[in-house]
């Protein structure tokens, strides 16, 4: 039988940064690492010496790929003053983030390191969009899922079919998720596209207009997302506004033993619930509706705490693409199986509503510089439990847990972390 | 057949030769597409043999890309001939992702899932570069 899996000392969450995510001509992820680690030591309500980390653990996926430069644990070191002592660079495709946070915690909880600083960074504009998608289907199974044409976007288009199928539902569900995200984007000033579907419809009527060219006779945002010319076919039924953008990022927090947490802030979170799982690609999949590493992940971080689903307030989860969202939050308990598309169409994962899901507007419109993507959820969950996420404050007055949910690749790595205001 | 190391860079040799393999687990009897040499019922890496696949099935779930990766772009793939991919259920019970020839890519919603399907080889690239991609067609 397994044992309950739990730390062998508490670690708590003291600071947490991230840069404004985007695509930058004029800034690489060394720049925007710096940005964000700049945010986090003022983060720190009493303050860090810098000089009191003692190690440090960074995601990044592809800047080998994508900016020749690989080996990235010394340059980082180098970059924030931090050398001689040790950073690791962790690699799990777009959950690299959460891999660096889970090893972060574990130094910490072996008594090894009193406080350790996790993050992530990724150069993705850099290249044309055709590189960028080539180095993304890396985390593809290359002999067997790549070879024969699937994309990132195609692996996840074939399970919104094979979902459809089983539970009923058609594009026009995805579109909620979609239109749900883009209305939290523009309370959040580190999104990559701030702006709502009809901020984003008007705009183009506009400049339209202003060019002299035949102006769109859209009449809402439904108009709008079921325009193929508007809203690109990517990979059936997946069009462009279903999927996330290329993004430049980075994002960090700091981590303490928990006994020494007060010496930084009355208000730190407590990592309650870490999991992580491995997933196998589409042909070796007993069912194409679900993944198999989410709820390994969720099995872990439920059992690490102690709590059960009914008990997450609200979650940022991995919206690479609208089917994604529907089924992370089913995987997690959140939603019965094939229950998240009606859910999401009654509005109860608004931020307003029981459930809020992506406050921060999601993968969709904050951005994915994959490897910055895991930290940055957990710099949301700062944010909403110390009650500073500003206009975009959940309004539920007793916030107290929050959860991240980031996967890698095409669901091949899964992770799901737990944090709670005591 | 028996003398070619149960690998991918087998698999892909046999499909350039128009052969379908899986491979089975002697001691367990369990089968594999595509072929892995650790059984991951009986955890034996000894015991496994190749197993023609007689390439018939259904079609479990597909997509149909628009936006291809630069190699089916290199093919002619783009987003006004966009190319099908999708996953089929065996007859012998397993798997495997393929193209899927033979449907209209432009109109994904008349494509059934379920459709029965049979092996369809795809030769790309000549002389060393010569490559069988695995596909399906409608029966």
């Amino acid at each position: 039988m397994q044992r309950q899996r739990k730390l062998g000392r508490g670690v708590a969450v003291v600071g947490a940064g991230m840069s404004k995510f985007g695509v930058y001509a004029d800034k690489d992820s060394r720049d925007l690492l710096v940005e964000a680690y700049t945010e986090m030591l003022t983060s720190v309500d009493k303050g860090i010496d810098p000089e009191d980390i003692d190690a440090m653990w960074f995601g990044n996926f592809s800047n080998d790929f994508w900016v020749r430069q690989a080996h990235w644990g010394p340059i980082v070191a180098d970059i924030l003053g931090h050398a001689p002592r040790p950073v690791t660079r962790n690699e799990g495709a777009c959950a690299s983030s959460t891999l660096a946070f889970r090893d972060g915690v574990f130094a910490i909880a072996s008594g090894f390191y009193d406080v350790v600083m996790v993050g992530g960074f990724e150069d993705m504009s850099k290249v044309s969009t055709e590189s960028a998608t080539e180095g993304l289907a890396l985390a593809l199974d290359l002999p067997y899922e790549g070879c024969v044409g699937f994309t990132f976007p195609g692996v996840f288009a074939a399970t919104a079919v094979a979902y459809f199928a089983k539970y009923g539902a058609n594009p026009d569900h995805l579109k909620n998720v979609t239109i749900k995200s883009h209305n939290n984007a523009p309370l959040n000033p580190k999104a990559q596209f701030p702006q709502t579907i009809l901020d984003v419809m008007n705009s183009r009527i506009k400049r339209a207009k202003e060019r002299g060219q035949p102006v769109p006779t859209w009449k809402n945002e439904w108009d709008y997302l079921h325009d193929t010319k508007a809203n690109p076919m990517i990979a059936w039924p997946l069009q462009m506004f279903d999927c996330c953008p290329i993004s430049d990022g980075a994002s960090c927090i700091l981590l303490c033993a928990e006994e020494i947490a007060r010496n930084f802030t009355d208000n730190p979170l407590h990592v309650v619930g870490i999991g992580q799982g491995s997933g196998r690609p589409l042909h070796t999949k007993e069912d194409l509706t679900y993944f198999e590493a989410n709820r390994q992940a969720a099995k872990e971080a439920y059992g690490m705490s102690g709590l059960t689903p009914k008990d997450i307030q609200f979650a940022e989860v991995h919206d690479c693409f609208s089917i994604a969202e529907l089924i992370h939050t089913e995987d997690l308990g959140f939603f019965k199986p094939g229950e998240a598309y009606k859910a999401v169409a009654e509005g109860l994962t608004r931020r307003d509503g029981p459930m809020p899901i992506n406050s921060s507007g999601g993968l969709k419109c904050k951005g994915h510089p994959v490897g910055a993507t895991g930290t940055a959820q957990m710099y949301e969950i700062w944010k909403q439990l110390r009650g500073e996420a500003g206009p975009r404050q959940i309004p539920n007055k007793n916030l107290r847990i929050g959860a991240t949910q980031n996967l890698g690749g095409t669901g091949g790595t899964c992770t799901f972390c737990i944090f709670e205001r005591r | 057949m028996a003398e070619r190391p149960i690998s991918t860079m087998s698999y892909q040799q046999f499909l350039n030769e128009e052969k379908f393999m899986g491979s089975r687990c002697k001691k367990c009897g369990t089968l594999y597409s595509p072929p892995r040499p650790i059984c991951l019922k009986c955890h034996s890496s000894e015991n496994m043999e190749w197993a023609p696949l007689k390439g018939k099935g259904k079609l479990a779930t597909f997509t149909s890309i628009f936006v291809g990766t630069p190699w089916m772009v290199s093919q002619g793939f783009d987003r006004n001939n966009p190319y099908v991919c999708g996953v089929v259920d065996l007859e012998e019970g397993v798997k495997i992702d393929a193209r899927i020839n033979g449907v209209d890519g432009r109109k994904p919603e008349s494509i059934k899932l379920g459709t029965p399907l049979t092996v369809d080889f795809i030769h790309c690239g000549e002389g060393d570069k010569q490559q069988t991609i695995i596909g399906f067609k409608p029966v």
